[in-house]
């Protein structure tokens, strides 16, 4: 694997560790089976690209992108809370009713955002090589998002969304709105995903309606592996989990396309998706089994 | 103050297991009364629990805590007044929160809740004091997660988390029935505690006859979704679980298949 390609891997993994947070929130907070990040991380790419090419401030585009992702999760939290549909089928709605938004976003299936301004312009040509640049500059914003995340979750307010995916009795006991902890954990959930969408659509200079395909299974890849490595040791470990988990998985990934000797080719990448998240799935079942 | 008037309640309306789980009970509890309560399956007890704690909603009648009408609220919105132990300790805190994030959930009960850092040094050591009150050795396991306590202990924790916040009402659901028998004894003996030191207005459903005679000030007998027995004071005094387990008798008008579990 060369050099370009490593820090292309470790930047893409960066990327999505604003996906693999996301799916963390939904998942394993608030214990919600999202699919809906299938549509609202092409959307966040959508947004952004629509906007920046409209002339709008890059960061601000982003800004709207998450607005955008919010309100997505807050459609699915709305099918699940207020009309009582099975939460796995309210995601699978909104993110298929989220295909044709994006398409209705962007105006055709793909936006190309060649030499236009993005969050990173400023940043090159300051003397680091471009492919060093990108992951940096998505790394310090990975660190904040997980920062204010691991805050909020160790906050009284955060404490109250993971008694709701803990145990929904007893936090309404205690005054929790349980529901309104649901719109909240949705919203921020698909906003930070919305938001991996926009770095994806700049660091990448395009947005695609397709890009979001298996969105929900790179997320969850990312989640499983961090829980394997770190096990469960409190909130900041867990987020920081996601983080690697993202970026091995892409390093992962990069490797097997790369190597000569396994004969895959970049058409193989859903299949070695599948079986890498089988193998960190069943490796802490293959470990405990052993001691026991 | 607790006040229900004429409540009731229709589970299941319209269809072939439409039950009448409560049928018009009015009782009014005074500041600083513990009552327990008792009845057989499906009397209504645990329905009348959940009229107060918001879970059951009645078809009719009106719930008053403290002095707020509290019949259209929902449990969230009444946790400021109400404090409950359920029966099953598990569904009274979070297994995958440690001890100390669960008692800093409960200190927070029906108020807002904001970005403030929910395990600072003050509440901390707060926490510490009160668990150590309770003699279990947990002080020193604030930060385990609360699925590695056993049943009993997290009984005890949840009696405390229940009184970390101000309430007009304490509502105990059968709350040592799924505890050994020392260990119920223990969690019965902190509720005595807990309830006379905070001078709690308090209602305890319960299986035992003879906890029901033991603990509290007066004895409420449901059956049938009515209140058939109301005893307070020196009637109360004498009243033997022998005497109970007759009414229960004459009540249901058979013979009651399982005393033991009456006498418990």
């Amino acid at each position: 694997m060369s050099q370009i390609a490593f820090w292309g891997a470790v930047e893409l993994g960066l990327v999505y560790a604003f996906v693999a947070v996301g799916v963390f929130l939904a998942f394993r907070v608030l214990d919600f089976p999202d699919l809906t990040v299938d549509g609202s991380f092409p959307l966040g790419a959508a947004v952004t690209a629509v906007l920046i090419i409209a002339g709008v401030n890059p960061w601000l585009a982003a800004a709207v992108a998450m607005v955008a992702g919010a309100a997505a999760g807050i459609v699915t939290a709305l099918l699940n809370v207020r009309f009582r549909i099975l939460n796995l089928l309210a995601s699978i709605l909104t993110m298929i009713a989220l295909f044709s938004v994006n398409l209705r976003v962007m105006g055709k299936p793909n936006v190309a955002l060649i030499n236009a301004d993005t969050m990173l312009s400023p940043f090159y040509g300051l003397g680091l090589r471009d492919f060093y640049v990108r992951p940096l500059f998505v790394g310090i914003l990975v660190l904040v998002a997980v920062l204010i995340v691991w805050r909020f979750l160790e906050s009284d307010a955060g404490l109250a969304m993971r008694a709701t995916g803990a145990n929904a009795r007893m936090a309404r006991a205690q005054g929790v709105d349980t529901s309104r902890q649901i719109y909240l954990g949705m919203a921020i959930s698909n906003a930070l995903v919305a938001f991996g969408g926009a770095l994806f659509a700049q660091t990448n200079g395009f947005a695609d309606v397709t890009s979001g395909v298996g969105t929900i299974v790179v997320g969850l890849a990312a989640v499983i592996i961090g829980e394997t490595l770190f096990g469960a040791r409190g909130i900041l470990i867990a987020l920081a989990g996601c983080v690697l988990g993202s970026i091995l998985y892409r390093i992962a990934i990069q490797l097997a396309l790369s190597t000569d000797m396994l004969g895959l080719q970049a058409s193989d990448l859903n299949f070695v998706t599948a079986a890498l998240v089988t193998v960190a799935l069943i490796l802490p079942r293959l470990r405990r089994g052993g001691a026991a | 103050m607790i006040s229900v008037k004429n409540i009731k309640v229709l589970f299941g309306k319209g269809t072939p297991l439409q039950k009448q789980a409560l049928n018009g009970v009015s009782l009014t509890i005074e500041q600083g009364s513990f009552v327990t309560v008792i009845g057989s399956n499906g009397a209504g007890k645990s329905t009348l629990l959940g009229v107060l704690a918001g879970d059951v909603l009645p078809s009719e009648g009106e719930v008053t805590i403290g002095h707020t009408d509290v019949t259209r609220k929902g449990t969230a919105a009444r946790a400021g007044l109400v404090a409950r132990v359920f029966q099953d300790p598990l569904t009274g805190s979070c297994g995958t929160l440690s001890i100390e994030e669960n008692l800093a959930l409960a200190a927070r009960r029906g108020e807002s809740r904001g970005l403030t850092p929910a395990l600072g040094a003050k509440r901390r050591e707060h926490f510490r004091e009160r668990i150590a009150e309770l003699n279990l050795g947990l002080e020193s396991r604030l930060g385990d997660r609360m699925d590695l306590l056993s049943g009993g202990q997290r009984q005890a924790v949840s009696l405390v988390m229940a009184t970390l916040a101000g309430s007009e009402v304490l509502l105990l659901d059968e709350h040592t029935a799924a505890l050994d028998p020392g260990m119920a004894e223990f969690v019965m003996n902190l509720t005595q505690k807990i309830v006379t030191e905070r001078k709690l207005t308090t209602m305890m459903v319960t299986h035992s006859m003879r906890q029901a005679l033991d603990y509290g000030h007066r004895t409420i007998m449901l059956h049938g979704g009515e209140i058939v027995l109301d005893v307070a004071g020196d009637s109360r005094k004498t009243l033997q679980v022998e005497d109970l387990i007759a009414m229960f008798r004459r009540i249901r008008g058979q013979t009651l298949d399982d005393d033991a579990l009456l006498i418990g």
